[in-house]
């Protein structure tokens, strides 16, 4: 790791002033930024620490609507009783993310800013139509997340929260890369008022994207056998070592059925 | 057996310290004044080095040297070597190139080590090695060991033409000619067996510190074996001479063979703490550990096996291809050889075998011994070829194998090896009824009706282990002798220290010798100290690799404690005013037998060091020295029986049932010897499912860090059902086999004789992960 | 460089370090706590998970200075005195180590994983739950047989400290 200089920020407008320091990045989680710094391929000069802000954690269910500070830990919004009501989906997913000991540290809104093309929160978002809050502005999902690692934040935007209206049914499946345990393939599949829509993680050469294709044969039916016979496209997918552009491909398929399924469960 | 005797089932005396995190590791050392090293790498697989420019690097903060390969070699450091001297068929010696520890001219691999950066912290050594210049003229690499022999490759060593190391070949080419020409059927086969990265869960690590005082060196080091590394450096690298060379292998977390070796680092720690006046400390990180350990297997061959009209084997021919990487790293040249192709006649009686065996330079970590280390390959080979002969001839696999299995002893193959004892349909037997093998079709068709291709699959291994007579490897090609050393010494009180060349890094050492000398004299475990990976208190050793601590090491122990338990009962006898050849040892005390007559054991101890009254002419004290070297190879075999569910929408197996059936000849500590199966057993799981290390075209490793290289996890694996049905080996005094490597040599084929049999296709390559067996079913259907 | 303190197994210490200073390596070299190892650079296997303020995170993963305020607990700090900690009795008893340098991260991993499943482990949990903690000796049977009779053991302790207290 190269040197760099920390700082704790005490409330998001402390963190929007240290962040304008050279050439420094947001810390929350740290589960991928410091793997990053450790191996040198991220060097920021400085760091700004949200993880103490206490305005940034926690879960908020009022009504159908789920707001989720950007600070909370992958294992607050697993186990988080009014969310594994509203939606249990997003409560599963977060429990798949790397370890306990990760899940412990690593946060929502880090997560989502870092826009990892296999983390699996940006699926979900996407999904779910959800809303990324900054400090500066409200972003949809679809606008928010842009290709890989990039997202529409502006230098120095600080994610606070995310928020969404709970959906009638929602599920993730997720197959894991055997090695790394990111996703290959994972797919949130949400049947809400505005009808179907199912977002993919891992898969997209262009980082998370929404299936034309799954949710046309899902708009019918919502139910898992409106998938059979249904293809996914492997353009436009990844092919790497672990997983070809074909298989993913397939996975997709797969997982979508099998995310319907559990939905409809 | 008493409660902490052999064949015990005795919890570890070294757990304490590991689990209360008091295990002292190479990086838990600290000396004072010690600083910290960085290597710059080759980031290239193949370059020549134009220019190293070190001047930013010194002037970086916290830097107190940068050190480069020409000012090694100016002092005299010499190349590392391989210590196993093959022939050619045509008579020629293999073709060293040579590899100094840093590189000054030409870089072969991605990691090769070419400057090393002392600085006072790590991340100043770090910051610094990123300021060294180094200027490469890229040339063509070759990665692929077949890609390396063919005309045109890129050439690697000017010692070596064509990449090849040497053409060596083992039993009658044309006897097994012959009967392929003539046999019923022939099963042909090519089987790759998938390189591997050993993954030790402590990185490598070496402390190098020159005392100016003494001029003395001592070096803290990862290593199986530290006298091996002493000798090694002294002679050959000119480090110092053996007894200015102090070697430490403290706690070491793991080896399965990527420890046995000497590295560039530890050479150049030593001679850097000399250069710099300061006590040199390097630690590898993972990926670094991923670049530069020795890597595993690595081979390509076809097979021929020719049966007769009743399914008898008779013959079998191997060609092999083995990469050895860009260096022959020390014991490179005996894997694919004399590990290997002397094993390849398995559990069975076979006329007449014939492998040849090529072994190529490639622009790759070096390739060496990794658990098992020659005997997987071929047991792999074996047991694949079996399957697939079954299948092709249409009976049971089980019974194919039965019927040619080899049922007396000694039997003598065509390749060398003269087994001494065995029982192989015990072990046979065994798995199958622990696995409900006659339940497997119910299995399969409950499986299918839930989606799922259930498969099963065997493999019956044999494997040469308590390496290893001395004259006999000499004969064929080792540097060294491969016994072992043990000092047994009795104190005053009756409390004892024994000093091994041993090497334990988890194998448990500490507790398995205490319970032979418990058993010899009574001695609770607790008042027995194993000493061990220090040279200057431990007299000699070749350390611990090819499951040889128990066959080899404890047989030096057993023969200094009967040098012990005579002088022992003449001190005895003479106390007791009776014979010699009356006194026996019983419940910690030296008795007349048949009589009540004693004297307890630590009585004597007393009486040999305060020497008032000891039989007439004999010195005191009570210590005994032995060094033991075995009269054969053992041969610990078993049958491992693998049952896999496959999904065949996603391609993931999951071991469902997992069984294995030893004969590991007596056994000291069941609870250590189960554990050694089940940690064999998950690298091999991992070998055939998960593992793969993979070098794209151009010599870059895509597999250096976990993020890509798959390790076993606790989710990937069953619990695993062991047994042992055991027939003693007549070779050493303890009728110990070994244990170590039998779970990585068996499982590999039973897990992928499953696989296919799940799918109902011929081969697939491992590792056998999700996203091949989904195109194998592809693949298949279509 | 900032200055580090923190409650580490029930003291107070503090010391200046570098701000890029990961935790593992303040408790490793300033502390002298080498119980805790590094074993990969990518978060994965585990070796030096250590307890701040409650929980199991990975000590590779956070700068000293992140942690700078919080309580810590090592491996060093699980034993009371000279009593075991039920989930090293339970490695010690069941065989649940070889080379012992992944075993003070999955010790601390097991502790939390039972403190968090007050209802009792199976072995899929007890798997599951080793998501990051890799070993290379064990093949992992004996550290799941000894995490689930670790935890049955505790699970006992607490029930008869319940009905002490009743």
């Amino acid at each position: 790791m190269y040197s760099v200089n920390y700082h704790r920020a005490a409330s998001v407008a402390d963190a929007a002033k240290l962040v304008k320091n050279g050439d420094a990045k947001l810390l929350s989680g740290g589960m991928t930024l410091i793997p990053a710094m450790k191996t040198r391929l991220a060097a920021p000069s400085d760091l700004v620490d949200l993880s103490r802000i206490k305005d940034l954690q926690g879960v908020k269910v009022s009504g159908k609507t789920v707001t989720i500070g950007a600070a909370t830990t992958h294992y607050d919004v697993a186990n988080d009783q009014k969310l594994q009501k509203a939606c249990p989906a997003l409560a599963h997913l977060a429990s798949l993310i790397g370890d306990p000991a990760v899940r412990h540290k690593g946060t929502i809104g880090g997560s989502i800013a870092n826009n990892d093309p296999a983390a699996d929160y940006p699926a979900a978002l996407l999904a779910l139509g959800a809303t990324i809050v900054t400090n500066k502005r409200e972003i949809t999902a679809d606008k928010f997340f842009k290709g890989l690692f990039e997202t529409a934040l502006k230098d120095g935007e600080i994610v606070t929260a995310v928020s969404f209206t709970a959906p009638a049914k929602a599920a993730y499946e997720k197959f894991r890369n055997p090695a790394s345990r990111y996703a290959i393939v994972g797919v949130f599949v949400v049947k809400g008022k505005d009808g179907v829509s199912v977002a993919v993680t891992g898969a997209g050469d262009d980082g998370v994207f929404r299936s034309k294709e799954i949710e046309a044969a899902l708009a019918k039916t919502f139910d898992a056998a409106s998938l059979n016979g249904v293809k996914v496209p492997a353009k436009n997918l990844m092919s790497d070592i672990h997983a070809s552009s074909d298989y993913r491909a397939s996975l997709i398929a797969v997982m979508a059925k099998r995310a319907v399924a559990a939905a409809n469960a | 057996m008493g409660i902490e005797g052999v064949g015990a089932r005795v919890a570890r005396k070294e757990d304490k310290r590991f689990i209360t995190g008091a295990g002292r590791y190479v990086d838990d050392m600290v000396v004072p004044g010690m600083k910290h090293a960085a290597f710059v790498r080759s980031p290239h697989a193949h370059a020549q080095i134009k220019k190293i420019d070190v001047k930013k690097a010194q002037a970086m903060p916290g830097v107190i040297g940068v050190l480069t390969g020409k000012e090694l070699k100016a002092d005299g450091i010499g190349n590392l070597i391989c210590g196993w001297m093959i022939h050619s068929k045509d008579g020629s010696p293999m073709k060293m190139g040579a590899w100094s520890p840093l590189a000054f001219d030409k870089v072969r691999y991605v990691g090769d080590a070419v400057v090393i950066v002392v600085a006072e912290t790590k991340g100043q050594a770090r910051d610094a090695a990123e300021a060294v210049e180094i200027t490469y003229k890229e040339l063509k690499a070759v990665v692929e060991a077949t890609k390396a022999l063919e005309k045109g490759a890129p050439q690697i060593h000017p010692e070596a033409d064509n990449n090849l190391i040497f053409d060596w070949e083992i039993g009658d080419a044309k006897a097994t000619d012959a009967a392929i020409k003539a046999a019923a059927h022939v099963t042909r086969m090519k089987i790759v067996n998938n390189r591997l990265v050993p993954n030790a869960m402590e990185p490598r690590a070496a402390l190098g510190h020159y005392d100016k005082a003494d001029d003395h060196y001592t070096c803290w080091t990862t290593s199986q074996n530290p006298h091996v590394a002493r000798l090694v450096m002294s002679a050959f690298y000119n480090v110092a001479p053996e007894n200015k060379l102090r070697v430490i292998a403290p706690d070491v977390g793991g080896g399965f063979g990527s420890k046995i070796y000497i590295y560039p680092e530890e050479i150049v720690c030593l001679w850097a703490s000399k250069k710099t006046g300061v006590p040199v400390k390097w630690v590898a990180d993972r990926t670094e550990s991923f670049l530069t350990d020795a890597h595993g297997r690595d081979h390509v061959s076809t097979v021929e096996m020719a049966f007769d009209t009743n399914n008898r084997i008779t013959g079998f021919k191997v060609d092999t291809i083995a990469n050895l990487g860009a260096y022959m790293s020390l014991f490179s040249s005996c894997v694919p050889t004399y590990l290997y192709a002397t094993l390849l006649s398995g559990q069975y009686d076979i006329p007449t075998i014939h492998a040849n065996v090529r072994t190529v330079y490639t622009n790759t970590a070096p390739v060496d011994a990794y658990r098992g280390a020659g005997r997987p390959e071929a047991t792999y080979l074996l047991e694949r070829t079996m399957e697939a002969a079954a299948r092709e001839l249409g009976v049971s696999p089980a019974e194919l194998r039965r019927k040619n299995f080899i049922t007396t002893f000694p039997h003598q193959t065509p390749v060398i090896m003269n087994y001494d004892a065995g029982d192989y349909g015990a072990s046979l037997d065994a798995a199958m009824n622990v696995s409900d093998y006659a339940g497997f079709a119910k299995r399969k068709a409950a499986a299918a009706k839930q989606g799922k291709l259930r498969g099963i699959g065997m493999s019956c291994y044999i494997e040469a282990c308590g390496i290893a007579p001395s004259a006999a490897v000499g004969s064929l090609g080792a540097g060294v002798g491969l016994w072992e050393s043990a000092e047994v010494r009795v104190n005053a009180v009756g409390t004892i220290e024994v000093l091994t060349g041993s090497h334990s890094h988890g194998q448990g050492h500490e507790t398995t010798f205490a319970q032979l000398v418990n058993q010899r004299f009574g001695v609770p475990i607790d008042s027995v100290s194993i000493v061990h990976g220090d040279t200057d208190k431990v007299q000699m050793g070749m350390g611990t690799y090819g499951s040889r601590s128990g066959a080899v090491g404890m047989s030096a122990i057993s023969k200094a404690l009967d040098k012990v338990e005579a002088k022992a009962k003449k001190i005895a006898a003479h106390l007791l005013e009776a014979d010699e050849g009356d006194i026996v040892i019983e419940n910690g005390a030296l008795k007349v037998a048949g009589t009540d007559k004693n004297v307890p054991w630590f009585q004597v101890a007393l009486a040999a060091y305060t020497a008032h009254n000891l039989p007439a002419g004999m010195e005191p004290g009570l210590k005994e020295t032995a060094f033991y070297d075995p009269s054969n190879f053992t041969f610990p075999a078993g049958c491992y029986i693998c049952e896999v569910e496959i999904d065949p929408e996603t391609g993931t197996t999951e071991i469902v049932q997992f069984v294995a059936a030893d004969d590991f000849g007596n056994i000291i500590n069941p609870m250590i010897v189960e554990g050694q199966v089940h940690g064999g057993i998950a690298q091999g799981i991992g070998q055939a499912l998960l593992e793969g290390a993979h070098y794209d075209a151009s010599g870059q490793l895509l597999t250096a860090s976990y993020m890509d290289y798959t390790m076993p996890r606790a989710g990937d694996l069953p619990s695993f059902k062991v047994s042992t049905s055991n027939t003693p080996c007549p070779g050493n005094p303890l009728g110990i086999k070994g244990c170590g490597e039998a779970g990585a040599i068996g499982s590999p084929p039973a897990v992928i004789n499953a696989i296919t049999d799940a799918i109902g296709i011929a081969d697939i390559a491992m590792p056998a992960s999700p996203s091949t067996v989904w195109a194998a079913i592809r693949a298949a259907k279509h | 460089m900032s200055d580090v303190s923190l409650m580490v197994n029930g003291r107070r210490v503090s010391g200046v370090a570098e701000d890029r200073t990961l935790l593992v390596h303040f408790l490793r070299d300033n502390l002298g706590l080498t119980g805790t190892h590094v074993g990969c650079d990518t978060s994965q296997c585990g070796a030096c998970v250590v307890h701040v303020d409650g929980k199991a995170v990975k000590s590779c993963t956070m700068l000293a200075v992140q942690a700078s305020g919080s309580s810590v607990v090592t491996i060093e700090g699980l034993a009371n005195g000279a009593d075991l900690h039920p989930v090293q009795a339970a490695f010690k008893e069941h065989h649940g180590l070889q080379c012992g340098f992944c075993t003070p991260g999955m010790i601390m991993t097991a502790t939390d994983m039972i403190s968090r499943h007050p209802e009792g482990l199976d072995e899929a949990t007890v798997r599951a739950e080793l998501e990051g903690n890799i070993c290379r000796c064990t093949g992992y049977h004996n550290i799941v047989k000894a995490i689930l009779a670790a935890s049955k053991t505790m699970a006992k302790a607490s029930k008869g400290k319940a009905k002490q207290a009743a």
